[in-house]
């Protein structure tokens, strides 16, 4: 009995985690305030980036310090498709570039996808510091390259000047931008849901726990892990290209170590590996970065001791605060 | 003669100057319990970790259900049927009993890339799963997260995986260890059950265990198997009481 009460707690969180995600830019877009609506999407996208991370690092136990890579590709794609769109200038192959969201997306999955096989490849043939700083080291060098590659701004950056459409729809409006990154952030956390409890998500989890027992029955832990980082950079990538068209910018800044790191650290303020562990840890971030980035410039100091606080004693994070210890099958 | 289902020949690695397994030469018959034993440091643990993958052999063969698996790794070891269990339980702790054997039906089945269907509905998984509890008599237990079950009965956990994986061959590394004398006994019996399922090699301490169980003995010291034997054999051999047995027999 016990356990099916805690189930239903965090689901009745998460119920009204998502209901008023939902509800305030409704009612800032009513009160003629869209600098709130605005705020919810970065929630909403930020959320997002960090379900991607979430799938490797709470599911899979894998502490990627690189998916900034995967965000910033994501971001780049949109960007650099949006540009040509624009110009006329044809692609590659003769393809030209496209304004139209959902080819966007796509390809931002594909291409993040591919690049996270490629790093967690590499990558994942080491474990522990090692895994985290060469996947900080893969991350470095798409952001170095970014830099150094004129060709789409550079160190300045690659402007999209009007948002990238969507079929039937004013993209251009904030909030209809936010309900586009709403209902995507909740298919990928259906897509969360849905791994984790399948034998896929068994397998990866079972590959956190214990790697030994993995391989002992039959499975390679590295086959599993692999596949969970590809998904895991695909999701993370899509969220970079809804991200460059909240902002309609796209800058090196999204590939930084900086972002990674803040990936992480919503993670861990959300609850790790729980299902809207992103999306409490991303509202909780945004909302200080906000309420305390307006009394102070160096609020991130303080966000330092709130992590600090939740890594010492609330090792759930705030679901696991709010919710009671996590719960496995 | 039946042909072995493990069959190790000339088995050699050292670590530096120290020759860790020395031209081990072992089978494992159908049917049979062969116990391995020796005192600590003869390489009981380096020849395990080399029949089961995780340590490379510097030279000689293993052979397993008629092929040679001396270059395969864990995962394809125990795709084959070598199922094992460990001095220190292994286990997924997080995951009740029951999905910790579900991982091992999984397994079998061939299935982990499946994405989509939540394994708590799936009867396939399920009820092969609660099977194999209910034979290592771990039902009751079944839905408690195995980081709470007692060191029994992880025990009892790890061999209904290595059931759950359709196993040709079970390596059991000292599966007395830690558990009480009632435990042992009730383990004991199992085993003696659990031979008409497939072949055991026991590596084992427990000295009570192995008189009772083992078809027959080999005694590893430094590395050498000195003697291999029925019960009775093994207990007269004069060089296996001075290097090993002592008193106890």
């Amino acid at each position: 009995m016990r356990e099916i009460m805690i189930v239903t707690r965090e689901s009745l969180i998460n119920l009204i985690l998502a209901a008023v995600l939902l509800a305030v830019p409704f009612a800032a877009d009513a009160f003629g305030q869209p600098f709130y609506v605005t705020l919810a999407t970065r929630i909403a996208i930020l959320a997002l980036a960090a379900t991607g991370l979430n799938l490797a690092l709470g599911l899979g136990g894998l502490v990627s310090f690189g998916h900034a890579a995967f965000f910033g590709i994501g971001g780049y794609v949109a960007g650099i498709l949006a540009a040509h769109a624009f110009s006329g200038d044809p692609l590659l192959f003769g393809l030209s570039g496209t304004k139209q969201m959902w080819v966007i997306w796509i390809v931002a999955v594909i291409i993040s996808g591919l690049v996270g096989l490629a790093i967690g490849a590499i990558s994942l043939r080491t474990s522990g510091v090692y895994f985290i700083m060469i996947t900080l080291a893969f991350a470095q060098m798409v952001y170095y390259f970014a830099i150094s590659w004129p060709a789409y701004g550079g160190e300045d950056g690659l402007s999209i000047l009007v948002r990238n459409q969507f079929p039937g729809v004013n993209t251009m409006r904030p909030l209809t931008f936010f309900l586009i990154c709403y209902v995507v952030l909740l298919l990928a956390l259906a897509l969360f849901a849905l791994i984790r409890a399948s034998r896929f998500g068994t397998a990866l989890q079972a590959a956190r726990q214990n790697e030994v027992r993995v391989a002992t029955v039959g499975i390679q832990p590295y086959r599993i892990r692999l596949t969970g980082f590809a998904i895991s950079a695909a999701v993370t990538g899509l969220a970079g290209a809804l991200f460059a068209d909240l902002n309609r910018f796209v800058s090196p800044s999204m590939l930084s170590w900086h972002m990674s790191g803040e990936l992480i650290v919503l993670i861990i303020l959300g609850g790790t590996g729980r299902l809207f562990g992103p999306l409490a840890g991303a509202a909780l971030y945004v909302i200080f970065e906000y309420a305390l980035g307006g009394l102070t410039e160096r609020w991130q100091f303080f966000l330092g001791l709130i992590l600090l606080v939740v890594v010492l004693f609330a090792r759930g994070g705030l679901l696991g605060l709010l919710a009671g210890k996590a719960k496995h099958g | 003669m039946v042909e072995p289902v493990l069959q190790i020949s000339n088995l050699a690695k050292n670590f530096g100057a120290l020759r860790a397994t020395d031209g081990v030469t072992l089978d494992l018959r159908p049917g049979e319990i062969h116990a391995l034993i020796g005192p600590n440091g003869a390489g009981k643990s380096t020849l395990i970790h080399q029949i089961c993958g995780t340590l490379r052999q510097d030279s000689g063969t293993i052979r397993f259900a008629g092929q040679d698996i001396g270059s395969l790794g864990v995962a394809q070891r125990a795709q084959l049927g070598l199922g094992r269990t460990f001095q220190v339980s292994s286990i997924a702790p997080d995951f009740s009993g029951l999905r910790n054997v579900m991982l091992a039906v999984q397994a079998k089945q061939g299935s982990s890339f499946r994405f989509f269907k939540p394994v708590m509905r799936d009867r396939s998984l399920i009820d092969t799963a609660m099977a194999m509890l209910e034979r290592v008599g771990l039902t009751a237990r079944a839905r408690i997260p195995a980081a709470e079950l007692s060191h029994g009965e992880r025990r009892q956990l790890e061999i209904a995986m290595a059931l759950a994986l359709g196993s040709k061959a079970f390596l059991l590394d000292e599966p007395m260890a830690g558990m009480g004398p009632e435990g042992s006994k009730s383990l004991t019996r199992f085993l003696d059950t659990l031979r008409h399922e497939a072949p055991i090699l026991l590596v084992e301490h427990d000295m009570d265990a192995v008189f009772a169980l083992a078809d027959r003995i080999s005694v590893l010291v430094y590395g050498r198997i000195i003697a291999t034997g029925t019960v009775e054999e093994i207990r007269r051999d004069p060089t296996v009481r001075t290097a090993y047995l002592g008193d106890h027999a």
